[in-house]
């Protein structure tokens, strides 16, 4: 005889939502969820009612309407009656410029820093320590500001190079101009140029550019099938084939070929009225804040580099030493490409943040996003709410463009395990 | 300082537009003190002295306001702007009044939603250039560099006048005065411009101003003025006449020096009426009897105020031009009180 007893049934009851522990998680998550949107809800609805109250209802037209100011260092075409948005794209890109040059500086200063500051010789050792500690202890923006006040007041302005007897001339055969409004260095030109190409009618790119970086990439190509096929004899049969002067005609004679076919030649800065005219004028402004930028950033990615270093067991310098290997090829071919794992994730946010705090660029008048967008326009509109939020959208792509093409090279170096 | 106004602008826009939209007066009686907007430096209009007093033009302005409201031409708290971060200051709340040569602009009123209350000084842009330059004229700087404090209508100005002359100019955008002022005197630009009466301030505290030169062109008209927020006509009322009053002060003949004998009574009933010896303006403002009274003994009337600061006996040397009295030829001219 057998008795079946049926199973307890599941009755659920609202007290075990607090009292049941396999519920009370989920519950305490859900309310605080709640709170959560209520209290952003909050603050949106509060925030929109007020500026109803005051007026100010939010409106992206004025990106439509005509700037009606300059700007200075303008990679593409703009005037003062181009529109908000173009003069908000403008200073885009020269966000974007001062941020690509500062993070290549900065990583090659980093790296070679934090290298010698593992050195053995302890003069430069300590002198790569003191520069460490000089420039991570100040804050970026007196380096910035330090860096302008240095340019402007050491170096000769324009007027010194005029008359007879000039008390400040050109450098480097008389092709570059050092002056307090900035350097000014020759210019590539094409006297048989092939123009522009438009996209989407809001810029353009230069063709010869375009057709000069073929060649040039074309070569690199090449030069690697080379290299490759050196690799598989050498594999084979034990010898090298010497490839230099074959590599190196890959990649110079296409490229020399291109330059020559377009008239390449340079165009020289002269005096000319109140300022230099001709050649390409890097403005004092940018170079301040690249410097600054670079330097500064460079102390903590050393400090990373080091890290990266130290990290790799002595065990592996020691072996690949047993193996005959000579100290800087045991740091490139061995040490350095182990660190790079241990590198590339805090390198990610010291590259962040270098181009964040490209938007202190202000304080020498470079016309980043921060002070076209988030500057003059938000004062002469007044739409405070509006160019803000464009303004951090703007820095929210950047960064996570950064972010995202970082973490995908961070998985192509990454430990593979199999 | 810049982004706390800011993210200021942000959290009170959204917490505090209440508190902004009304009461002004009422904030700065209960507070004690008066939060006024003023440059971060510009001898003669606004700039600290030797022991951290502000002294100057618009802050007279301000000690006028603080004294017809609260009786204490001392009872100000000056708070430096620029020119980017003046109106959020504003807006927000955080100045009760801006008096910073601002210019009086339709956009600014209308569509910034601020009340100008009134011009105390009728300016216009000018250049000044090293005179080692030889320029004589404005429409001779084709390539020159600019220094330009960014934010302003100069910027505007500028840019328009350079286009309507088909000439070229490389600006330089800069934050402040003091900063324009090292980056023109090192020669990093050619040109500085601002309002007129700002350059020859500016002119004055150079080790030798001779050395420079304003240009004769007046390329704007920059009526500068007190401002308010829109949405409180009470305290935009109290600003107005106040400065009204150090205007018809000059006017009937009210200074500093006499103002204690023509308080007692006088037989000019609008001079008793802006003394308050008769009739209730004060009371209709919502302030004391003696209000004008006590902002015109904080600096002077109007005239006082500018011979003072910007006068032709002061280094900066402006002459009265178009800010004398309509009675002696120039624009500043006061309603009646009445």
């Amino acid at each position: 005889m057998t008795t079946l007893t049926d199973p307890p049934k599941e009755s659920f009851q609202l007290g075990m939502l607090i009292y049941d522990t396999r519920y009370r998680s989920m519950t305490i998550q859900i309310v605080a969820l709640i709170g959560f949107m209520l209290l952003i809800g909050w603050l949106i609805s509060n925030t929109a009612q007020n500026l109803a109250t005051l007026g100010k209802e939010p409106n992206f037209g004025f990106l439509g309407e005509p700037a009606g100011y300059d700007i200075n260092q303008r990679l593409i075409d703009y005037n003062s009656q181009s529109t908000h948005l173009r003069a908000a794209f403008v200073g885009l890109l020269n966000t974007l410029l001062v941020a690509v040059m500062g993070c290549a500086t900065a990583t090659v200063l980093g790296v070679i820093i934090g290298v010698l500051r593992l050195s053995k010789n302890w003069l430069i050792s300590k002198i790569m320590t003191v520069y460490v500690e000089f420039f991570r202890n100040v804050p970026v923006l007196l380096w910035i500001v330090f860096t302008m006040a240095i340019l402007i007041e050491t170096l000769p302005a324009p007027r010194a190079f005029r008359g007879d007897n000039p008390e400040a001339t050109m450098k480097l055969f008389d092709t570059v101009a050092f002056t307090n409004r900035g350097i000014y260095i020759p210019e590539p030109l094409f006297s048989r140029g092939l123009g522009d190409i438009s996209v989407f009618g809001a810029f353009g790119i230069s063709i010869d550019l375009l057709v000069i970086l073929a060649a040039l990439f074309g070569g690199i190509y090449a030069a690697r099938k080379v290299t490759a096929r050196a690799n598989r004899i050498q594999e084979a049969t034990g010898e090298r084939p010497t490839t230099w002067h074959i590599n190196l005609g890959l990649i110079a004679v296409p490229t020399l070929i291109v330059l020559v076919a377009l008239g390449f030649h340079l165009g020289y800065p002269e005096l000319k009225g109140f300022n230099f005219k001709g050649g390409t004028h890097m403005r004092n402004s940018l170079i301040a804040l690249w410097l600054a930028l670079s330097l500064y950033t460079a102390a903590f990615i050393a400090e990373i580099v080091r890290a990266g270093i130290m990290a790799i067991s002595h065990g592996q310098t020691e072996a690949a030493a047993a193996l005959g290997l000579r100290s800087n090829r045991i740091m490139s071919l061995v040490v350095l490409p182990q660190a790079l794992r241990v590198i590339i994730p805090p390198l990610i946010s010291n590259y962040l943040n270098l181009t964040k705090n490209s938007s202190l660029a202000i304080a020498v008048g470079y016309m980043d996003i921060t002070g076209t967008l988030g500057g003059i326009t938000l004062n002469q509109t007044g739409r405070e709410l509006e160019t803000l939020l464009l303004l951090m959208l703007c820095y929210l792509i950047i960064s996570l463009s950064i972010s995202a093409v970082m973490n995908w090279y961070n998985e192509s170096v990454k430990l593979k395990e199999r | 300082m810049k982004k706390s106004v800011i993210f200021g602008a942000l959290t009170v826009a959204g917490l505090a537009a209440g508190a902004a939209a009304a009461g002004t007066l009422d904030d700065v009686k209960a507070r004690g003190k008066l939060n006024c907007g003023v440059t971060t430096g510009l001898v003669g209009f606004a700039a600290p002295d030797a022991n951290g007093n502000w002294d100057g033009f618009d802050v007279g302005v301000c000690r006028a306001v603080a004294a017809a409201v609260l009786g204490d031409p001392a009872a100000v708290e000056f708070v430096p702007t620029t020119g980017k971060t003046r109106f959020t200051a504003l807006a927000s709340g955080e100045i009760d009044m801006l008096a910073r040569n601002t210019t009086w602009t339709f956009s600014r009123d209308v569509d910034l939603k601020f009340t100008f209350v009134g011009v105390n000084y009728y300016d216009g842009q000018g250049f000044m250039v090293p005179s080692e330059l030889g320029v004589s004229s404005a429409k001779d700087l084709d390539g020159a560099t600019v220094c330009i404090q960014t934010g302003t209508t100069t910027e505007l100005n500028l840019a328009d006048f350079f286009r309507a002359n088909g000439i070229s100019y490389e600006p330089v955008p800069i934050e402040t005065n003091a900063e324009a002022q090292q980056q023109y005197l090192a020669g990093a630009c050619d040109v500085y411009t601002t309002d007129a009466s700002g350059l020859a301030a500016t002119r004055a505290t150079f080790e030798d101003p001779g050395a420079h030169v304003l240009l004769p062109e007046i390329i704007s008209k920059e009526p500068l003025g007190p401002l308010v927020r829109h949405g409180d006509n009470n305290w935009g009322d109290v600003v107005r006449w106040t400065l009204n009053a150090l205007i018809t002060a000059e006017e009937l003949g009210v200074t500093s020096a006499n103002i204690g004998e023509l308080a007692a009574g006088t037989d000019n009933p609008e001079v008793n009426r802006l003394l308050g010896t008769e009739g209730n303006l004060g009371e209709m403002l919502g302030l004391s009897a003696d209000w004008a009274k006590s902002a015109i003994m904080a600096g002077g009337n109007y005239g006082e105020l500018f011979e003072k600061n910007i006068g032709e006996n002061t280094p900066i040397a402006l002459a009265r031009g178009l800010n004398a009295q309509w009675t002696d030829g120039g624009l500043i001219y006061s309603p009646p009180f009445r």
